[in-house]
């Protein structure tokens, strides 16, 4: 079950292309207003583009202006932030419904609800009303549903969002079941949520794609800013200005090449961890290094170590750093990062 | 539910709100001051009064009928797209809660009468709709018909389309859409508007005096009965309003019942 996807949604500045091949799932990472829920409404026909084709395996879903597939005829299954069962009938024929709207009889439709409510660890709900549900539990049959209509491809918007943080992981676990195998849509703020539910990753960024590829890939080399976010590491971009990296700001970032250096002049990125990065009041001497003065804006616990945040670059020192140079919001500091801790490649 | 919160209202206030209330409840205990229990039963069992009734609950009833199988889909159509012209055809479909029903009436007696807009299309038909009972059901179902459009148009606003899209999307054809979640989630909406027009049908009066006359046992509705009888028979004016003032008062029940189980 494999998508094809380029869209234009006009009113909204969202313009993307992409792909899920047969049996992957795909995360789509960003941050809020990137557009990342308008493109799983196009895919399910909820929102009709301006531009551009879709087809899921062999049925087009939309083409331009012309061409329309009506939500119910896409076989896409969504499954929102609320889990959103229907009041009016039981947890078993909130199931059933997808099965009995396609012309399953009502037996029939009952028998695949169980199935699915197993599936989920649900099965004991089946005669609740879904107002006697905990919102675990109702996210739990809300996948069922969204699984017991078939979906050639599921899409999933943010489904964890509203969930109690007590059942997540144990959500997690449930989607990460269902969805193995299953061509698949996440849209996710939660790096986990990609790390272990998706093969592969899109970063969008003002209803553009800025980045993507295979997670590992993504998390390890990040080229975008919310990229680099996720994966917890400082990204300056540029272009290359004698093999360093000079930013718009002017900072200019030295650091490794790839065995094949980015030209001159070429767009470029300087990638590094916030744990590489000293913190001093005093400019240090010494080793070739990349120093940097400005100021502290904000620290704030970072595990078991404090991040110094400022404009551009993040650094994580432990608490008795902290007191010792006696940081707080306003500090003028020295930041290094040795020119061997920065790697350098193409944005 | 009462509770000790600081209301903040004026103390003022109280009293042109005790006016208000006195003026609405003080006719109503005067009129029922003056029934004659002695003969209530007679009175509102009577031929003429047992034909009023009937009639008017037989009527009604259609009326509403009419309003539920009209209404829902002009409800849906003014709630869930959008066209051009749109809020035109919203205050449109409104204004017969503001026209006088007279001049409804007189409207209707230019469309279905002899020789109104459609007379001649129903004369070939070999069908007569003015001063019949066919013209009382349409006199009603057009000043009751706003009643339904409205307050089932508030419902499916405030119902709003997360399940409807959630149906889609789980396979389900438009129409199933519509029997098996959209209708079902209305439920007390769409109740309590037929509950509305049936109310408004059977208080009409003025439109159906205009196009429909005073027929006794044809067009003659508890109103209308109730009109005539005033002068010639005013005992039985008061029983047969007492009946009216009840009915209402289950209606106005009916509704903040199905209101209040609301969602």
């Amino acid at each position: 079950m494999s998508l094809h996807l380029t869209a234009t949604v006009a009113d909204r500045d969202v313009e993307v292309a992409l792909d899920v091949a047969d049996g992957q799932t795909v995360a789509v990472l960003g941050p809020n207003g990137s557009g990342k829920s308008t493109v799983l409404s196009v895919v399910a026909g909820i929102i009709r583009p301006d531009a551009g084709r879709a087809t899921l395996d062999d049925t087009t879903l939309f083409d331009g202006r012309g061409s329309w597939c009506a939500p119910h005829e896409r076989g896409t299954g969504l499954l929102a932030q609320d889990p959103l069962l229907f009041p009016h009938l039981s947890v078993l024929d909130n199931v059933a419904f997808g099965p009995r709207s396609t012309g399953a009889s009502r037996t029939r439709s009952r028998e695949l609800a169980r199935t699915w409510l197993d599936e989920v660890d649900a099965g004991e709900l089946a005669d609740r009303r879904p107002s006697e549900l905990s919102g675990g539990q109702a996210q739990r049959v809300a996948i069922a549903r969204a699984l017991a209509a078939e979906p050639r491809l599921l899409l999933l918007d943010e489904p964890m969002a509203a969930l109690d943080i007590t059942v997540v992981p144990a959500m997690r676990q449930v989607l990460r079941r269902v969805l193995d195998g299953r061509s698949a849509v996440i849209v996710t703020h939660d790096v986990l949520d990609a790390l272990l539910l998706a093969d592969h990753v899109i970063v969008m960024e003002s209803g553009r794609i800025v980045e993507q590829g295979p997670t590992k890939d993504v998390l390890a080399r990040p080229r975008s800013t919310f990229g680099a976010g996720i994966a917890g590491l400082n990204l300056a971009r540029g272009t290359v200005e004698a093999g360093s990296v000079r930013t718009a700001s002017g900072l200019l970032v030295a650091g490794l090449h790839d065995e094949d250096p980015v030209p001159e002049g070429s767009a470029a990125v300087a990638v590094f961890s916030p744990a590489a990065v000293s913190v001093h009041r005093e400019r240090p001497t010494g080793s070739p290094r990349n120093v940097y003065a400005t100021t502290v804006r904000e620290l704030e616990p970072h595990g078991a170590q404090v991040r110094i945040q400022t404009d551009e670059v993040s650094a994580d020192v432990t608490a008795p750093v902290v007191a010792e140079l006696d940081l707080m919001p306003g500090t003028e500091v020295f930041l290094a990062v040795k020119a061997s801790e920065v790697a350098i490649y193409e944005a | 539910m009462t509770s000790a919160r600081y209301s903040g209202v004026p103390r003022w206030v109280y009293v042109p709100a005790a006016v208000g209330a006195l003026f609405i409840v003080l006719p109503l205990a005067a009129m029922a001051s003056r029934v004659e229990w002695g003969s209530f039963w007679s009175l509102i069992t009577s031929e003429s009064s047992r034909e009023a009734l009937v009639l008017s609950l037989r009527t009604s009833a259609t009326a509403t009928l009419l309003c539920v199988v009209l209404g829902v889909p002009m409800a849906l159509v003014l709630a869930r797209t959008s066209f051009r012209g749109q809020t035109l055809l919203r205050s449109l479909v409104l204004l017969p809660l503001v026209l006088p029903p007279v001049v409804g009436g007189i409207a209707l007696l230019y469309t279905f009468g002899r020789k109104g807009l459609l007379g001649e299309t129903i004369d070939v038909l070999g069908l007569q709709i003015a001063f019949s009972t066919t013209a009382v059901v349409i006199a009603q179902t057009f000043v009751s018909l706003p009643f339904l459009v409205v307050s089932l148009e508030g419902t499916l606003r405030t119902a709003g389309q997360r399940y409807e899209v959630v149906a889609s999307t789980l396979g389900a054809r438009p129409t199933t859409v519509l029997r098996r979640v959209t209708l079902p989630l209305v439920l007390p909406g769409l109740a309590a508007g037929a509950v509305l027009s049936f109310a408004r049908a059977l208080g009409e009066f003025g439109a159906t005096i205009t196009f429909a006359g005073s027929l006794e046992g044809v067009t003659r509705t508890l109103p209308l009965e109730i009109y005539l009888q005033r002068e010639s028979n005013p005992d039985a004016a008061v029983a047969l309003s007492l009946v009216l003032v009840v009915v209402a008062v289950l209606v106005i029940g009916l509704v903040r019942g199905t209101r209040s189980s609301a969602l």
